[in-house]
């Protein structure tokens, strides 16, 4: 497959990308298709938490790719494709009965299925093997799929499938998004719902066939749940998560494609599962909002947060006892009211300090400004408002509210603030007699 | 012995190696477990195989049971921090296990003595020439050895750790409550279903070991409602599959190990069918009975 004559100056992993060779272009054209309809069917498929047909499914494609090559003696794209389609199938409603009308579960059929058709895959595959019919040769490269292999004719084949698929993907795309987020609700208004999922049931089993050329019957199941998997951290909205999945999906096989053209042993399906598998990994780390990176520093932000307002209502509580607001207060003080220990809490002091909240005395005590009173005075408020909720309204116990409170102080809102406020008449004092401090609009709050 | 029985012996030996931990997958609802972990092990089979440049057990079997609980691991790890749902978690760790082992199946070809095809439907057929010699005396085929040793080790496990085994499956929560260590049955449980699966793979291949695992203890699950029973049918249902698969392999000069997964799905089918009390035909009729029953009592 390497570079002709001409421009033998190019090294082969440039080469690659002049694109030259009719050879790398037609197996990078059906990988990427292959890569784009697996991607994009994939997604409806893991929104049903199905994710795992697609790996049923492909296994039981074996049997009927040898059956029609059996009954017709050709390696033909389109009888092969025929085949496994319909062996697809039967596999699809053998699922669906065994888990409808036996007690065996769902994903025990799915298991069943997978390995029994795949069982008499094998057996007819052997069968035809043993045969000595000399046309099967390459049969079993359904198996693990030899994209290098692929002809002109079956590009042509998976590239006319894969544009139906996504055709089809677009047209319905409202109907499938009701009946993957909430069948019951898409029976509510009328849809017919049984029609919708056995047309999704049929575009991943469309999707497994065109897959089998390239990557074969055990890796398909991977292009059709990782590319999927790692557009879900990325986006909330289905229709970027399905562009999303099948430019993954593509990504993953361009990436297979290049990596087995460096290195002629190298199979394209594993490497494109590999590909897509690291696509999954950076996803899951570092996609915004949903990646684990995102997480752990949103984590850490709030942490800091609640510190922060934790040092501050014990400043302002601090204050109260003194009668004076501005009172000062030692670590060791803070210390005592606090769990915190000394690192954490000097570092808390110094960030709220930094923005001007509290400031440090000469004999290392600290004390709050003005600014500072103004935000422990708020969070006092809502803790002791929400004291007063839970007891007068759920009938807690007095002695049984704080530590709810000392929750929940750091995360209500103010339209929250103006609810309990009018619930509880404006109230002036919490279950334990002391004053609630007033509200910026305190007295004139209606909702 | 005739090379027949012994083919019956090592398959009537996987399948109740298979068995005994399946039940246990299948009632735990955990069946694709037993696939991920089957598809997961091959990296570490090549690896123990490039490192101890034989087939030696002991090897493969400590690559295999580390790649089944990294499995079990990363599935677990990837549902709890990376907020996946539990098919996708399963789905994106074994795809990709899987696809590394083939490429370094494919990478070393010269060197491993493995192929991509013995790795999914295995050589049961040449297993029984494949004998242990010890002391330059003929020992019998090694298969039988170390599915022998698997097997046991299995009804050991199944037997010392039954109450446990079936209380965290049952009823997790209650199991916690009277002090089970539920992780660490679940990962034991792990660690033999990924021992088992190496232990068999090499007579029947990483996706026939899943049929073996899972049909059988299905099979059995429609026929009883106690643990014990369905233990031993199982048994007995991967047994019978073991004896008919290799008379219909015979029949056809096809893979046995194949014809195996088919007779075992044949009888699931039968199962369902005619099972006396969770069959599809007799059990209609039992549950319409139960069903008029107390309407008849009613005045």
């Amino acid at each position: 497959m390497n570079g002709a004559g001409a421009a033998a100056a190019l090294p082969p992993w440039l080469d690659f990308f002049t694109f030259r060779e009719p050879n790398v272009r037609l197996i990078l054209a059906g990988c990427v298709l292959l890569g784009v309809s697996a991607g994009a069917i994939g997604c409806f498929a893991l929104l049903r938490k199905r994710a795992l047909l697609g790996d049923a499914l492909a296994h039981a494609a074996l049997p009927g790719v040898c059956a029609a090559f059996m009954l017709t003696g050709t390696k033909d794209p389109v009888i092969i494709l025929a085949g496994a389609v319909a062996s697809c199938w039967t596999g699809a409603i053998a699922i669906d009965l065994i888990s409808r009308y036996t007690r065996v579960k769902e994903e025990s059929a799915l298991g069943m299925v997978l390995s029994v058709f795949f069982g008499a895959g094998i057996l007819l595959l052997t069968y035809i093997q043993h045969s000595g019919n000399a046309a099967q040769a390459g049969l079993d490269k359904f198996l693990f799929g030899q994209a290098s292999a692929m002809l002109d004719r079956d590009v042509g084949t998976l590239a006319i499938a894969a544009a139906l698929m996504l055709a089809a993907v677009a047209l319905a795309y409202k109907e499938f998004k009701v009946v993957s987020f909430d069948p019951q609700f898409a029976r509510s208004i009328g849809l017919p719902t049984r029609s919708i999922e056995t047309a999704l049931a049929t575009l991943t089993v469309l999707a497994v066939a065109i897959g089998l050329q390239a990557v074969g019957v055990v890796l398909m199941a991977a292009m059709l749940v990782t590319p999927a998997a790692s557009a879900r951290y990325w986006t909330d909205h289905l229709g970027r998560m399905v562009l999303l999945s099948g430019a993954f999906g593509a990504l993953s096989g361009a990436i297979g494609t290049y990596v087995s053209y460096l290195g002629p042993r190298m199979p394209t399906g594993p490497w494109m599962v590999v590909a897509a598998t690291l696509v999954f990994t950076a996803s899951l780390l570092f996609a915004p909002g949903r990646g684990l990176v995102a997480r752990v520093l949103l984590m850490r932000r709030l942490r800091r947060k609640t510190a922060e307002e934790n040092i501050l209502r014990t400043l302002y509580l601090n204050g109260e006892r003194a009668g004076a607001m501005d009172a000062p207060c030692s670590m060791t003080r803070l210390m005592q009211y606090r769990a915190m220990n000394a690192w954490a809490l000097e570092r808390t002091l110094a960030r709220l300090k930094g923005r001007g909240l509290v400031r440090e005395g000469e004999d290392g005590t600290f004390a709050l400004t003005g600014a500072g009173v103004e935000r422990g005075a708020r969070l006092t408020r809502l803790h002791r408002l929400w004291e007063l909720y839970l007891t007068r309204k759920l009938e807690i116990a007095p002695d049984h509210v704080h530590d709810d409170a000392e929750e929940i102080e750091h995360i209500i809102t103010p339209e929250l603030e103006a609810r309990l406020v009018a619930a509880l008449n404006d109230p002036a004092e919490d279950p334990h007699a002391q004053r609630i401090p007033p509200g910026p609009g305190a007295g004139n709050v209606v909702v | 012995m005739s090379n027949a029985a012994w083919v019956i012996l090592i398959g009537s030996l996987a399948s109740a190696a298979c068995a005994l931990v399946g039940c246990f997958l299948v009632l735990r609802k955990q069946a694709m477990m037993g696939d991920a972990i089957s598809h997961a092990v091959l990296p570490g089979i090549v690896i123990a195989f490039l490192i101890a440049e034989s087939r030696a057990p002991a090897p493969m079997l400590i690559g295999a049971g580390a790649l089944g609980l990294l499995t079990a691991f990363t599935t677990e790890a990837l549902e709890r921090y990376g907020r996946l749902q539990p098919d996708a978690s399963i789905g994106v760790t074994f795809t990709w296990l899987f696809a590394v082992g083939v490429i370094l199946v494919s990478a070393f070809a010269g060197h491993v003595d493995l192929d991509a095809e013995c790795v999914l439907y295995g050589e049961i057929a040449s297993a029984p020439w494949d004998v242990w010699l010890w002391g330059g005396a003929d020992m019998g085929p090694r298969a039988v050895w170390i599915l022998g040793t698997i097997t046991a080790a299995n009804l050991v496990f199944v037997l010392l750790g039954y109450k446990q085994l079936k209380i965290t499956s049952f009823d997790p929560a209650m199991a916690a409550a009277l002090g089970i260590n539920v992780t660490l049955w679940h990962y034991l449980l792990m660690a033999f279903v990924s021992f088992t699966t190496v232990g068999a793979f090499e007579s029947v291949g990483a996706i026939l070991v899943v049929a073996m695992l899972i049909v059988p203890a299905n099979t059995a699950y429609l026929l009883t409602d106690r643990l014990s029973r369905m233990l031993a049918l199982a048994v007995a249902m991967g047994i019978a599959s073991a004896a008919g698969g290799y008379g219909l392999a015979a029949l056809l000069d096809a893979s046995i190990a194949g014809a195996m997964a088919v007779v075992s799905g044949a009888l699931f089918v039968v199962a369902a069918l005619f099972s006396p009390t969770h069959g599809v035909i007799f059990g209609y009729f039992a549950r319409r009975h139960a069903l008029v029953a107390p309407d008849e009592a009613a005045p």
